[in-house]
């Protein structure tokens, strides 16, 4: 969890992770920030995110983001 | 059959009026039968690529549906992890044969009947032998439906949609007949949820859609085909409309698409919303967009988030695109490293929206314009964040009206490759602006030779303030107008009545104008 808060800070550092639930809805994350996000989440968690993946529901907060991690570590 | 015509009013007419007559589960049958209708009286030819479509998107999804759900219950029987995992990748090779076949017949069939003209004789013109492919058919709405038929197509390969069992369901879908002319581009899941179940619309709900059936004709015929006249007399005839004149053609044009297109997008919603079908928005205030980035964020919204969903993030996310991201990152340095792979997929869903808008250089380079903004915005976004930080612009009104400007304006100059049609003209036409410009176009009535008289330019106008007005309601409180009207009888007839007779009284058809078809219908 706090290795993907250290990579959305580097996003927008202006941003509530803990309390904050419309990253998406809110246009707080655009798509450009989306694709960041999944590179580094690739590069420094070794975790891949399929595209079918990328929707509002698992982005719109560090722990739905965290879920979708932890979800895609332990499928086979 | 033109959306603008008495024949389409009548058609509309008797399609809801027999909709609800007929007992709820036949309903959607209604709807096939009326639209099947409505492509045969375009072309009997539509119908041929239509079932080509159909059948092959629906036949392979329902083979993609078969693999996966055979798969599900074979892989509980492997307890082996890397024997699993070997069974799963085999799976999806096998998936991805199917999906590939399915959406490579679809867009191959676009791309014959709309590129195979440009790219033959650009390419044997490399040979100085300039070939053409003339004589192709273009079925109705074919970037439309074929978009639609792609995305339903990718979704079951991805799981996301369910395969749809029912033959003339999916042919429903694809050939729905208020989408058939300019969209919005529907997903199988949003469109699907409410098109089958024939649910009646309620009555504020069928207020709301009336209206916006009214006001899109409103749009269209008073506003939008009434500027056809002047914009095709600046852009056609560029050679004698420089500098000033260019200023106007930008202003025009912006008003005439805006209202053609989303006009068009209201009836469509306005007819769906009469008959308790819900179509996604595809306009959300676009002139209100304070960055190019925000204003695709808020224009063609539909096809926007297409090319998002099965072009951008698929590329970005690709094993090679993350394996060249993290060479950038090694090379480059980190923060410009990682932008490299988005901006390359950037680039290319640029250029597909540019050819996806036409076989056309004009279209191309429209394309990769926006491309190249949204670049050298992002890349000034560091800088932005130091300004605001010091001069604490943001939340100044007046700082937030110049940047709607700034957005509008630079949107109109990119938009006018459309009209045109040429990129050396263009670019010629625009630099006049800078170099030419001509104050007493506005004072010498110069501007009263180009297709409207006094009268129809006070008659914009007014359009133009009630446009506004109307737009900063949404902007202000959140809520469209009409859903206000809509909640009394007599205010929604009332309003129904005054834009029946506002079209029809200052409607511009008859001598001099002739009805035209919605812009994007030619895309």
């Amino acid at each position: 969890m706090e290795e993907i808060r250290a990579i959305l800070n580097e996003l927008h550092d202006d941003v509530d992770y803990d309390t904050c639930t419309t990253l998406i809805d809110d246009r707080i994350l655009d798509s450009f920030d989306i694709v960041t996000l999944v590179a580094e989440i690739d590069d420094k968690l070794d975790v891949r995110i399929p595209p079918e993946q990328m929707i509002p529901e698992n982005f719109n907060s560090l722990k739905a983001i965290a879920a979708l991690v932890e979800r895609l570590e332990n499928e086979i | 059959m033109l959306f603008v015509s008495k024949e389409f009013v009548a058609f509309i007419a008797a399609v809801i009026a027999i909709y609800y007559i007929c007992p709820k589960k036949f309903r959607w049958y209604v709807l096939l039968a009326a639209s099947l209708f409505f492509y045969t009286m375009d072309d009997v030819r539509n119908l041929i690529y239509l079932a080509v479509t159909g059948v092959t998107s629906w036949g392979l999804c329902l083979i993609l549906e078969h693999i996966t759900s055979d798969a599900s219950k074979s892989i509980k029987k492997i307890k082996d992890k890397e024997k699993k995992k070997e069974f799963k990748a085999r799976v999806q090779r096998n998936k991805r044969i199917f999906m590939l076949l399915a959406v490579l017949i679809d867009l191959g069939i676009l791309g014959f009947t709309k590129y195979a003209d440009f790219v033959v004789s650009n390419v044997t013109a490399l040979f100085s032998h300039r070939m053409r492919v003339t004589d192709v058919f273009v079925p109705l709405g074919i970037s439309f439906y074929t978009f639609k038929t792609v995305s339903y197509v990718l979704d079951v390969y991805r799981g996301t949609s369910k395969a749809e069992k029912n033959f003339f369901k999916l042919v429903l879908f694809v050939t729905y007949f208020p989408q058939a002319v300019q969209g919005p581009i529907s997903r199988w899941n949003n469109l699907s949820a409410t098109l089958f179940e024939g649910k009646n619309a309620g009555l504020k709900p069928f207020a709301s859609g009336l209206i916006r059936i009214f006001w899109g004709y409103f749009k269209k015929v008073v506003i939008a085909d009434r500027l056809v006249v002047p914009v095709m007399a600046l852009t056609h005839d560029h050679a004698s409309y420089q500098g000033a004149y260019v200023f106007v053609a930008i202003l025009m044009y912006a008003m005439e698409l805006y209202c053609d297109f989303t006009g068009g997008i209201d009836i469509t919603i306005g007819i769906s919303e009469c008959l308790g079908i819900k179509v996604e928005e595809n306009f959300i205030l676009p002139y209100f967009s304070k960055n190019i980035k925000e204003y695709w964020n808020r224009w063609h919204i539909t096809m926007g988030s297409w090319f998002t969903d099965y072009i951008f993030y698929p590329l970005s996310v690709s094993p090679r695109m993350l394996k060249l991201s993290k060479w950038s990152r090694s090379k480059l340095g980190n923060a410009f490293g990682k932008r490299v792979t988005v901006y390359i997929s950037c680039f290319l869903v640029w250029l597909a929206t540019g050819v996806w808008h036409g076989a056309a250089w004009n279209f191309i380079v429209w394309g990769l314009l926006n491309f190249v903004v949204i670049m050298i915005s992002q890349e000034l976004e560091p800088l932005y964040k130091k300004f605001h930080g010091r001069f604490h612009l943001k939340d100044k009104a007046w700082y937030g009206a110049f940047e709607m400007l700034r957005t509008f304006f630079l949107m109109g100059m990119i938009r006018m490759l459309d009209c045109y049609r040429n990129v050396p003209v263009t670019f010629k036409s625009l630099g006049s602006m800078f170099t030419s410009w001509h104050m007493k176009v506005f004072t010498d009535g110069s501007l009263l030779e180009i297709g409207l008289d006094l009268k129809e330019y006070i008659l914009i106008g007014i359009c133009a303030v009630v446009l506004f007005l109307v737009s900063l309601y949404r902007y202000r409180t959140g809520r469209e107008l009409r859903e206000k009207i809509s909640g009394s009888p007599d205010l929604t007839f009332a309003c129904c009545l005054v834009l029946l007779m506002i079209t029809i009284v200052f409607g511009a058809y008859g001598k001099g104008y002739n009805t035209s078809q919605f812009i994007y219908n030619q895309f």
